[in-house]
């Protein structure tokens, strides 16, 4: 229980790199002799707390130095071009330049901010919580989605969570056990954990759990992503936070221990087998001590007892406080922490990620009020200190100054880097097939509704409550047995409203081994389709990037992760849905002591969507309704194979890697949108992996009724010449769509753009209806039946697929059957 | 005057705000209490008519489900509880507080001791799971389930659920008609997993005591209360009610008539 003062002032940059490398502090060599002038200026050396504050506050993980820093990219054979910031030049500018007034916070608070109703608004958050779930899968998992609950209660004044969104990558779950890299654990133990800790937590604090993917990729194994996300419900009055010097500094909830130190520059470290041993970086996570703090910070929301509000995550205390007080100073005196057990050094104090634990800013005449609540819940609540007005983050023990730092250089001081950045596309192998024949299309499609990306993961779904809060309109499972892919799921959170909020998500890494450019904007069209599929809409629908990448001081890794963050920007603007929030997970490789290997994970978007409906009871799900209704392909197929899972089962990756065309796919968006709007539509299905052969059984056999479909009047590029193309390939902005005979006509009006009843309709897409421009590319390629039959035929008129629902079924069911 | 009703809420509660909102919808006056206020004698139970019981993980569900707040029910508001059971007013547990009732003591309470007769074990799946099942509803002289129709349909949520208890004590309950819902088949024939989400001794789902006003279940009717919430309503058609709606009415009417 001592301070130690760490002599750098006369280090060397070979000594500034031990200490730097020993202590994991993740600072490279400019940031330490940044460090170092400073303090040579005040002829000091730092303590350990401040050496550990500033390498807290610098890390990646809390500052997002990459995204920030000037870039010098280059494609191969091209000239050098910069890129002043990632996040500045890509995903700001996009928000900025689409200007949504219903977009109420972006990138500041811990969540986005966007407008609901009258009384509320929305926020929406996701996070990674990659490194700690690849050491330990449960606690790893629990804390993240623990922590993304957190970033929703400390936005505006505090937001009750109301959805929790949930994506993970994992290993191949049938890996050899040869094949596992020294020290990695299994993706099965992996994957096992992850969800029961996500459940555990997720469950025990009665949020449900209601959207989310599952992906695998062997490039996974030693390094799995786990995105948590949150939504939550939050008062219009209640969205903005101020502190003013003199408020006290209280935390409220669990006490701190040794657990999650070093938690924000682990995140910034490659792992391999030695990582397991740094144990203490692992938090520990306690649900129903986070439900208690919700019920309580609430109550104390509502009667305005605090200014701010901010949660401790990466960084604990010092994160937190660092962060409240910049604009002012604070002051803060650790030994009022209230500990888990004595024998903490100040610096651990100070940085313990110990789980639920939100500080506040309470003004000195409401302290009695916000204990009185606080103790009604059983929660514990400490003043830790004052904000004051010195511009200063000064922290005591027990009488003795063990920090004492310029805001200014904590929040500023740090070096900006310069990075390069290489593209050199990449060239694989292009497949040449034949045309097939019919029981080798039928085996092709049930391989890929068999593939772990494509099955169902109702195993997984079901251990997530999904009703509680009593809520949720649209499922993630739905159809006739309640046991098919829904596309996103809607719910209600004012109970007896019919107002209704869209979840869901677009992910992809396939593409990006051909172009991260595609992947990015393949992703965003996927989770934009997904709402739209349901009965959504763009004029209200936000995004939020995580991106999950490699070492980014490596220049190729680099390159992908500028082409990724270029698309977002050009999709973004393109559909007019704004970025109102994101993070990112950098240094994702693990490397294999034994063979020396480094195994990066494939770079990784995901790009989450939340939209506003306004009526739910005009939702569509999946699920075909009714024999005799007709089945329509929306938007046009082009020859684009590369990176999809047709390709992947016959063991090719290819090049043409799927295309976003902004205003063919905004329109066919907007237009279908509205046809859902109209009531025209019975059921409507997202063509993502498997493309229409997929799309098109999952919405079969989901309603217990077979399908009698012809690819020839299916829309399509010149370049289509096969049926393998027109059933696989996995272009974007298409969807399968269910009309009943009576609607028919509308419908193709509709689509054609010549559609009358324009009431409802954005003032944008009725020019367009006016204009004569509104027009989509459809095909009507067949009907639903009431047998059990699956029949495609192909463009000569044979059958080329033919089964039943309960093959294709039992094909997709079957391979998570745990 | 509105019936009072009391939702109980302590750490690790969480369909109370659900469970409020069925309450309002038919005309009961709610108010969310914390057991410690009850504990320390700031609310009186006796001020209101119905006292529910959400679901949740109490406590975290620590030691088994539901027994700490069964514990401190038992043992720091025994007497105000005893008084209020007697006064002949209503009680529901759901899912969280069917387990505490059970643990409590309160349910099937065969005889007035309080003693646990029955448990909420874990599913034979051994895994929470969350899906819509099918319930029949059981002759009894249960006061939330009067007049309901013969089959209704509500999701489960929960990884305790297998209702169990010694054969003597399954037979009393049925004979004194205390089964208010048994699990039932989708298409005929005897409700299996997961028709039977948890592998409940006789497909118990819910039961009464033997005066019908204290009632615990498993699913969830806060969860069925409007049209939208049903997993099909895009494609069935369905009434505007949702089946739960019912059960909180059934609560809500009996408290007007009595007063």
């Amino acid at each position: 229980m001592s301070v130690k003062q760490i002599p750098i002032l006369n280090a060397g940059e070979a000594e500034l790199s031990r200490i730097s490398q020993e202590g994991l502090l993740s600072l490279n060599l400019d940031e330490m002799q940044a460090i170092q002038g400073y303090f040579a200026k005040l002829e000091r050396n730092p303590t350990d707390v401040e050496l550990e504050t500033i390498a807290q506050t610098w890390s990646e993980h809390c500052v997002h130095k990459t995204f920030k820093s000037l870039i010098e990219y280059a494609e191969k054979g091209q000239e050098i071009e910069i890129v002043d910031g990632m996040f500045k030049t890509y995903i700001q500018r996009a928000t900025e330049e689409i200007g949504a007034e219903w977009c109420v916070s972006v990138f500041t608070d811990n969540a986005g901010i966007i407008e609901f109703d009258d009384e509320y608004n929305i926020v929406f958050k996701v996070e990674t919580h990659n490194h700690p779930s690849a050491i330990e899968p449960y606690g790893g998992a629990g804390t993240g989605i623990g922590g993304v609950i957190r970033d929703s209660l400390g936005t505006g004044l505090g937001a009750k969570p109301i959805l929790n969104t949930d994506v993970f990558c994992f290993g191949l779950p049938d890996l050899s056990y040869d094949e596992l890299p020294k020290g990695a654990l299994h993706p099965k133990r992996i994957f096992k954990g992850v969800v029961s800790g996500v459940r555990d937590y997720g469950n025990r604090m009665g949020i449900p759990t209601a959207n989310g993917a599952i992906l695998f990729d062997p490039r996974y194994t030693g390094n799995p992503l786990v995105y948590c996300g949150n939504v939550g419900l939050i008062p219009k009055n209640r969205c903005e936070k101020s502190v003013e010097p003199g408020d006290l500094i209280v935390a409220v909830g669990g006490r701190t221990g040794r657990d999650g130190i070093h938690g924000a520059t682990f995140s910034s470290l490659e792992l391999d087998d030695t990582s397991e041993s740094l144990g203490s970086v692992v938090q520990i996570g306690n649900p129903i001590m986070e439900k208690k703090i919700v019920d309580a910070l609430m109550g104390a929301r509502d009667r305005q007892l605090y200014r701010n509000i901010t949660d401790c995550g990466a960084g604990g205390f010092s994160s937190a406080v660092g962060e409240m007080g910049q604009e002012t100073g604070a002051e803060v005196h650790l030994e009022n922490i209230s500990l888990k057990y004595t024998a903490l050094d100040p610096w651990e104090i100070w940085l313990s990620e110990a789980q639920e634990r939100m500080v506040i800013a309470v003004p000195p005449e409401n302290l009695d009020e916000l204990m009185t609540i606080c103790e009604a819940e059983s929660v514990e609540a400490t003043v830790l200190g004052t904000f004051t007005d010195t511009h200063r983050l000064r922290v005591f023990y027990c009488g003795e100054v063990v920090a004492d730092l310029d805001m200014d250089f904590l929040h500023d001081g740090l070096p900006r880097h310069t990075k390069k950045a290489i593209w050199d596309p990449p060239q694989h192998p292009e497949p040449q097939f034949g045309q097939g024949n019919s029981t080798q299309f039928t085996e092709d499609l049930c391989r890929i509704l068999a593939s772990p990306n494509v099955a169902s993961k109702e195993w997984v779904i079901r251990q997530y409550d999904h009703e509680v809060q009593g809520g949720l309109v649209l499922k993630p499972l739905v159809g006739r047995e309640n046991d098919g892919p829904g596309d996103a799921c809607i719910t209600t959170p004012v109970l007896g409203s019919r107002k209704g909020v869209i979840v869901s998500n677009g992910i992809n890494p396939k593409y990006g081994d051909i172009d991260p450019y595609h992947s990015a904007a393949a992703a965003i069209d996927e989770a934009l389709r997904n709402i739209i599929a349901v009965g959504g809409n763009l004029e209200q629908t936000a995004l939020l990037d995580n991106f999950s990448w490699g070492n980014p001081d490596k220049p190729d890794r680099l390159g992908g992760l500028v082409r990724s963050a270029r698309a977002c920007y050009d999709i973004a603007v393109a559909y007019g849905t704004p970025f109102i929030s994101g993070k990112d997970s950098l240094y994702n490789e693990y490397r294999d002591t034994t063979t020396g290997e480094q195994l990066a994970i494939p770079p990784t978007l995901l790009i989450s969507a939340v939209c506003v409906m306004p009526d739910v009871s005009k939702a569509v799900s999946m699920d075909v309704k009714s024999p005799g209704n007709r089945i329509y392909v929306v938007g046009k197929t082009y020859a684009e194979l590369g990176g999809s899972h047709y390709y992947a089962i016959h063991g090719f990756i290819g090049n043409s890697a799927p295309k976003v065309r902004p205003a063919e796919g905004r329109r066919t968006m907007e237009v279908l949108s509205f046809a859902i709007d109209q009531g025209l539509v019975r059921s409507c299905h997202d063509c993502s992996e498997g493309g229409i052969g997929v799309a098109a059984a999952e919405m079969a056999f989901a309603g217990g009724l077979g399908m009698q479909l012809s690819l020839t009047d299916l829309p399509r590029d010149p370049d289509v010449t096969t049926d393998d193309v027109l059933l696989f390939s996995e272009s974007n902005s298409r969807f399968i769509v269910e009309v009943a005979p009576e609607k028919q006509e509308a419908f193709e009006r509709c689509m054609a753009g010549i559609y009358s009843e324009m009431v409802g309709l954005s003032p944008q897409v009725r020019q367009a209806f006016e204009k004569g421009t509104a027009g989509v590319p459809i095909g009507c390629i067949g009907t639903v039946v009431e047998s059990g039959d699956f029949i495609v035929n192909g463009t000569d008129g044979s059958a080329i697929v033919e089964t039943t629902i309960a093959q294709l079924k039992e094909s997709w069911q079957g391979t998570f059957r745990w | 005057m509105k019936p009072k009703v009391l939702i109980l809420r302590t750490a690790g509660t969480n369909c109370d705000y659900e469970t409020d909102h069925a309450f309002q919808l038919v005309g009961g006056e709610t108010s969310l209490v914390h057991v410690n206020q009850l504990i320390a004698g700031e609310v009186r139970l006796m001020d209101y008519q119905i006292m529910a019981i959400p679901g949740g993980f109490s406590y975290g569900d620590d030691v088994a489900a539901g027994i700490l707040l069964a514990n401190e029910m038992r043992y720091k508001l025994a007497d105000s509880l005893a008084a209020y059971v007697e006064s002949g007013r209503l009680m529901i547990g759901i899912c969280n507080g069917f387990q505490v009732l059970v643990r409590a003591g309160l349910l099937p309470r065969l005889d007035a001791q309080g003693v646990q007769q029955t448990t909420l074990a874990m599913n034979t799946s051994a895994k929470f799971e969350c899906r819509w099942i099918h319930l029949e509803t059981q002759e009894s002289n249960c006061i939330f389930t009067r007049g309901l129709k013969p089959r209704v349909y509500l999701p489960v949520a929960h990884a305790e659920g297998r209702f169990t208890a010694p054969f003597a004590v399954l037979n009393q309950i049925e004979a004194n008609g205390q089964v208010v819902f048994r699990y039932a088949p989708t298409n005929g024939g005897t409700p299996e997993y997961p028709d039977n989400p948890n592998g409940s001794d006789r497909h118990i789902a819910g039961i009464c005591d033997p005066t019908g006003r204290i009632f615990g279940m498993m699913p969830h009717p806060e969860r069925f209360l409007t049209r939208l919430n049903h997993p099909r309503w895009t494609r069935e058609s369905l009434p505007e009610d949702g089946d739960g709606l019912a059960i909180f009415q059934n609560a809500v009417d009996y408290v007007s008539e009595l007063s």
